[in-house]
């Protein structure tokens, strides 16, 4: 855990890049500083490991104040990786990994068995090994700041705009990848980014600060969307915010609605009488095991006289419990009847989404 | 172009005879020649990495630095020698301290603009990961400033190869002394050898340099992607 007590940075020329900052960062957790530049959310990270030292207040990490550690000795505990990778480039990826356990003294089978193992952890092939940066492309070279934070398992790591230099599809790949190395290792991690969207992506708990170093809101992602603080963190959050929120709660969150079910079997009657009931001219087409068939129009049900006679089209988009309630919303843009059908793993159907539902869900 | 003066030129100029005759004294004149350049660009480095580093932790000593070795690096080579002969004599320690101020200027501001170019992100990755400063200095920020000091390095040998010669004034002049001799003999054999060995030299010290640096850094010359 990383407690920030009421610090303040003042630089010689004056400007307080953070004012009476108090912060709780919980351990385990991925916690983003967020807000336009100069608010000083790089200046509140470099204080963490003293790259940059506080003015006045308590860094406290782990139950200790970080002003009573040596600072070699207290980064050597603390990962860090920056936009620019910054890896050295007279030194081989093996060598540049290795850093740190150098630097504590690790000997040299243990040393060069933990960088094959983060080699592979980060996924990089082995034999970038022997390679010297420069030869790597950018988003190799990030995987490798990474794995060089990771190299000795410190208990924190902080990380300064870690994909912000590397492409839109890469940072996007690198992002998946982290949070999902993230769900495995569980480092308290204090997270620097100037973009909202990749705040909400990857925080448990996102900081938004505004110039001056003053902390506006201190929530979860969702907490912060549904229920901005003031107009500054609405106006951070965008003007999508309500899309943004949809992105982040599951399909499971909102209970679906059975809708008009029919069998095969069933007859133009029954069809017409369930699409009567839902308020529609459709019907939902299951099989005994409710494996979801499809659908069909009940008045060309009724026509042919049995569902299984008419036409039964497929649903394009299915959603399932774990998709975002964003997926079921682009699903039912793109449906002909405006809902979301929701499966499970076994294909089997669970119900409808409907917007009604989901505005329910964030309103 | 017939066979007109330029072979008796040649003759006056090149006597094989007064070479064969004179090994020892051209061997002994080129190894001083070599001890005066190594012992004036190594106690070179010696003086110029405090100076620079001094000059890298508090920039505002970098402009008095650079302004005095350039003064000193100004001054008339003859005219900074006979200066010194009356506090230091006729002795190698004059050459030598003529020499090495003359490699000040160059080796000082090499070395602080190679550690001044390290960049930015590099030294703060070194400094976030835990390096103390004089282990970062020594393994991360003048590893790297190496192709910079190295090309400082060859200069200053090469100027000092040349300048050695201006030295052989106070008696201890390497190659320099053949001139000497070919001047007060009128005679131009001596000064033929000496010039064309001490350009030898030079281009060979400068070779080895090259060498050495292509393999101090392994890193820089790994091609591109």
């Amino acid at each position: 855990m990383i407690t920030f007590e009421s610090v303040t940075k003042r630089f010689p020329d004056g400007t307080t890049a953070v004012a009476e900052l108090d912060l709780e960062v919980p351990e385990g957790d991925l916690t983003v500083l967020v807000g336009p530049s100069g608010c000083g959310k790089t200046t509140t990270l470099r204080m963490i490991n003293r790259m940059i030292e506080a003015t006045s207040g308590r860094i406290v990490v782990d139950g200790q104040d970080v002003a009573s550690v040596d600072p070699p000795e207290l980064r050597r505990r603390i990962g860090y990786v920056i936009q620019q990778v910054g890896l050295f480039p007279h030194r081989t990826i093996g060598e540049n990994i290795a850093t740190v356990p150098e630097l504590v003294g690790w000997d040299k089978q243990r040393t060069r068995d933990r960088v094959g193992e983060l080699l592979e952890v980060v996924g990089l092939p082995a034999e970038v090994r022997d390679r010297y940066p420069h030869q790597l492309s950018g988003g190799q070279r990030q995987r490798v700041g990474v794995a060089r934070a990771l190299a000795v398992d410190p208990p924190i790591m902080l990380m300064d705009e870690p994909f912000g230099a590397v492409d839109p599809i890469v940072r996007s790949r690198l992002q998946d990848e982290f949070l999902r190395l993230q769900q495995e290792v569980r480092k308290t991690i204090v997270f620097v980014t100037h973009d909202i969207d990749e705040a909400i992506k990857m925080g448990d708990r996102i900081a938004i600060l505004r110039q001056g170093g003053h902390l506006e809101q201190y929530a979860p992602p969702d907490e912060l969307l549904a229920d901005p603080a003031n107009d500054f963190v609405a106006d951070f959050l965008g003007a999508e915010r309500g899309l943004k929120r949809l992105a982040l709660i599951p399909v499971s969150a909102v209970k679906a609605e059975p809708g008009p079910v029919v069998s095969p079997d069933d007859d133009g009657r029954r069809a017409l009488a369930a699409a009567e009931a839902y308020g529609g001219d459709w019907v939902v087409v299951v099989d005994d095991d409710r494996r979801l068939l499809g659908w069909a129009h009940a008045r060309e049900v009724a026509e042919r006289g049995r569902v299984g006679d008419a036409e039964i089209r497929p649903f394009q988009l299915q959603v399932r419990a774990d998709d975002s309630l964003r997926a079921a919303l682009n699903a039912m843009v793109q449906s002909h009847a405006g809902v979301a059908v929701r499966v499970s793993d076994g294909d089997r159907y669970e119900g409808l989404v409907t917007l009604e539902l989901l505005s329910r869900e964030i309103s | 172009m017939s066979s007109g003066p330029a072979p008796v030129l040649a003759a006056e100029l090149i006597r094989w005879s007064w070479i064969g005759d004179h090994l020892d004294d051209i061997r002994a004149a080129l190894v001083q020649h070599v001890q005066l350049t190594v012992l004036a660009v190594l106690l070179g480095l010696l003086l110029a990495f405090p100076l620079a580093l001094a000059a890298v932790r508090w920039p505002r000593l970098y402009g008095p630095i650079l302004g005095l070795t350039g003064v000193l690096f100004t001054i008339p080579s003859l005219a900074l020698f006979i200066l010194l002969i009356p506090f230091t004599g006729l002795q190698i320690q004059t050459a030598l301290i003529g020499l090495t101020i003359y490699t000040l200027l160059i080796l000082v501001r090499n070395i602080v603009e190679g550690l001044r170019g390290v960049d930015r992100d590099v030294r703060e990755a070194a400094e976030a990961m835990g390096f103390a400063p004089a282990r970062q200095l020594f393994q991360v920020e003048l590893p790297l400033a190496l192709p910079v000091i190295m090309a400082g390095v060859r200069i200053a040998t090469v100027t000092t190869i040349g300048l050695v010669t201006v030295t052989a004034l106070i008696g201890w002049g390497g190659l320099g002394q053949l001139f000497i001799e070919g001047f007060t003999l009128n005679f131009g054999t001596p000064i033929v050898v000496g010039i064309v060995l001490s350009a030898l030299l030079a281009f060979t010290a400068d070779l080895l340099l090259v060498g050495l640096q292509h393999r101090l850094t392994p890193w820089a010359r790994s091609g591109g992607r």
